[in-house]
């Protein structure tokens, strides 16, 4: 069975229809949705429209902190564009769908796999996984053989070797990667509605559970029409450069 | 696990002889169940008292070979079993003649060093192709098929520069055989192909001399030992040997090719080398190896060709100036494009004894004459150009035969009825030039 991971989607339209896409060719059979479903971007009610069908057909979908920000719960450490964005946004969701974002849970656990926005050691201080250090108090906090997140932009995987310290990979996009069940890893999918290495290309991972083995990809989309809708919006330029640059 | 008897079932294969005991695996021949294949089970060693590095290398090895492509050149991966219960790896078992039974007749004739060399050199290739460097090439890792080719054997030290490198984690020092390692894996460098180049040119220098390379020092020139060794082989083993991975030969492809066209390889003082370093170079070279920096390794083969060889076809019984001009300007824009090719000038004559008017020799040297004539006004290095006259009554099928043996990566040629069929049959691509037309 395939699993489609989303991450930091950000009321990108244009990039989550492009990965759905592009995961439904690949066969993916299920899908999550792992936090920041909006924040940043210019449709945040078709975002949230089309991860609500998703999860009404049994999707897992966690809450990120531009999520809890845009419900109203507080959240520090926010830049300003950021904040401009959930104001915006805030105004835009319809009390159906802050109630949607209200119910999401900050992780969830399935069998060994354990789906969560930030660090698992506690997911509601959305501490940054940047390095080694943090990769080890996520994995040191569950039993989960693989912890899929987001939070971070960019992708990576992290894998417990010898004495069970997690080394990083930086993942070629399209190579599959056996995750065997004896070892932890930790698999940052990256994000699709706002990548920021220099590459306009939208992220997401495919992983295929029965062979125990992730894919991480890059999917080009339409990243000038939704650089466009954010101009059109009123929105910081910026989060609209930030589309078109990939950075 | 201990080394199960045979006889046993595991996962429906039924294991028969033990055919190997090694410090980290046991390889078995499977009598069971009867398919294609002749297959074989390894087994790594776990259990108390043995190496975890063993469960990490049988990992990596299934990982590795489970990312290649079906080739001839290295084992097919039919099964494997999990890692915490019944880990153990179900490959294809490669008929064939161990590399170690010739290290053990050597020293050899050059032209059958060359021979193994090549094909193994093809092999190499073929591997590093796939973003997949050996590290562990040794003469008991090298299989020859009966068809001639090279298959290498146990991936278990091996890296995929597109998959997490498990060893890395693993291993504080470098593991491998010292006879074959080089110098940058010694210092840890585990994602740079060119080590294996250094392993081949080791697995050279045996075959060519019956002597081991020492660690410590650069090796006697195979002449000072062997002096039946002509230099182009010594410059090709030496050339492999070299210190600083980027004064090797540029990848296994180049190797291969030299070991294939001696007349081509281009000597240096390295060929005619008749002693090791004397006291003082020694003693500068030790003094630099207390900062020995490995060089950095090139990119993963994706972004980057190994050095390619463009072949450009010549009928050198035609007087088509015009032509000959157009072909020319294609090479030009190839050579343009791609800075770092290699030009092959070929051209296909009839078999000797087809023809009663001139001598062999005669006849071979006037076709060179005009192959150089014709690529002169390329104004290109000396070495950056080959040149070869194929004997063959059918010059489709020689070039492609040339184009197969010799990973070509594109074909330059003239239009008609054997550019069709080398159009239809080449493993690369390949190019129809015409003269412009005349206005």
């Amino acid at each position: 069975m395939k699993l489609a991971l989303f991450a930091d989607i950000h009321s990108n339209l244009e990039a989550l229809t492009a990965c759905l896409d592009h995961a439904a060719a690949l066969g993916a059979a299920r899908y999550a949705f792992l936090g920041d479903l909006v924040g940043y971007g210019a449709d945040p009610v078709a975002v949230l429209e089309l991860i609500e069908s998703h999860a009404a057909r049994g999707a897992i979908v966690v809450l990120g902190n531009h999520d809890a920000a845009a419900i109203g719960r507080p959240v520090h450490g926010m830049n300003l564009q950021a904040l401009t964005a959930i104001a915006w946004t805030r105004k835009r969701l319809p009390k159906r769908q802050v109630d949607f974002l209200g119910a999401l849970p900050l992780s969830v656990r399935e069998d060994d796999r354990l789906y969560v926005h930030a660090s698992a050691a506690a997911p509601e201080r959305w501490t940054y996984v940047t390095g080694p250090r943090q990769a080890a108090q996520s994995i040191g906090a569950t039993d989960a053989s693989v912890i899929f997140c987001g939070h971070v932009h960019e992708q990576k995987l992290y894998y417990t070797g010898a004495g069970g310290y997690p080394m990083p990979f930086q993942p070629v996009p399209g190579t599959p990667i056996p995750t065997a069940r004896h070892r932890q890893w930790l698999a940052i999918v990256g994000s699709a509605g706002q990548p920021r290495d220099r590459n306009t290309a939208a992220c997401y991972a495919l992983a295929d559970l029965a062979r125990a083995r992730i894919t991480f990809f890059r999917v080009p989309y339409d990243h000038g029409t939704a650089a466009q809708k954010i101009r059109a919006a009123g929105l910081p330029e910026r989060l609209a450069r930030r589309l078109e640059r990939g950075s | 696990m201990l080394a199960p008897e045979p006889g046993i079932e595991i996962d429906g294969f039924r294991l028969g002889e033990r055919m190997h005991v090694g410090s980290m695996a046991s390889i078995y021949r499977l009598e069971g169940p009867k398919g294609p294949l002749p297959l074989v089970m390894k087994i790594p060693r776990l259990g108390a008292g043995e190496r975890s590095a063993n469960v990490v290398s049988f990992e990596q090895c299934r990982m590795v070979l489970g990312a290649l492509s079906q080739s001839p050149h290295y084992p097919t991966l039919i099964a494997y079993g999990d890692v915490e219960t019944t880990p153990y790896l179900v490959m294809e078992y490669i008929e064939g003649t161990r590399l170690d039974t010739w290290i053990e007749r050597a020293p050899l004739a050059p032209q059958e060093t060359a021979r193994l060399g090549h094909a193994l050199a093809l092999a190499l290739h073929e591997v590093h192709r796939q973003d997949v460097i050996h590290l562990d090439l040794k003469a008991t890792n090298v299989i020859y098929r009966a068809s001639g080719e090279a298959a290498l054997i146990d991936f278990g030290l091996s890296c995929h520069r597109h998959l997490p490198d498990l060893l890395a984690a693993e291993f504080h020092t470098p593991v491998g055989n010292w006879v074959y390692m080089a110098p940058e894996q010694i210092a840890g460098e585990r994602c740079d192909p060119r080590s294996d180049l250094f392993a081949l040119g080791a697995l050279l220098y045996q075959l060519a001399t019956g002597k081991r390379r020492r660690l410590y020092r650069d090796p006697p020139p195979p002449r000072a030992l062997v002096a039946a060794t002509p230099p182009w082989l010594q410059e090709v083993i030496l050339h492999c040997l070299e210190i600083d991975a980027a004064a090797r030969c540029a990848s296994a492809a180049q190797a291969a090719f030299d070991l294939a066209n001696p007349g081509q390889v281009a000597l240096t003082e390295r060929a005619e080398r008749a002693s090791r370093a004397g006291i003082v170079k020694l003693g500068r070279h030790w003094l630099k190896a207390r900062n020995f920096a490995p060089s950095a390794p090139p990119p993963p083969a994706t972004d980057v060709a190994p050095l390619p060889v463009i072949v450009v076809a010549i009928a050198t019984h035609e007087t088509d100036e015009p032509f000959f001009e157009a072909l020319r300007s294609a090479t030009r824009r190839r050579v343009a494009a791609d800075g770092g090719c290699r030009i092959a000038c070929i051209t296909v004559v009839p078999p000797a004894a087809a023809l009663s008017d001139d001598t062999p020799t005669g006849r071979h040297i006037k076709q060179l004459v005009s192959l150089r004539r014709w690529a002169k006004p390329l104004g290109l290095p000396e070495e950056r150009l080959t040149y070869h006259v194929l004997e063959s009554d059918q010059p489709a099928v020689a070039l492609l035969d040339y184009a197969a043996v010799n990973e070509v990566e594109e074909i330059l040629m003239g239009p008609g009825k054997e550019a069709a069929q080398v159009v239809a049959q080449a493993p690369c691509s390949v190019t129809v030039v015409r003269a412009a037309p005349l206005s």
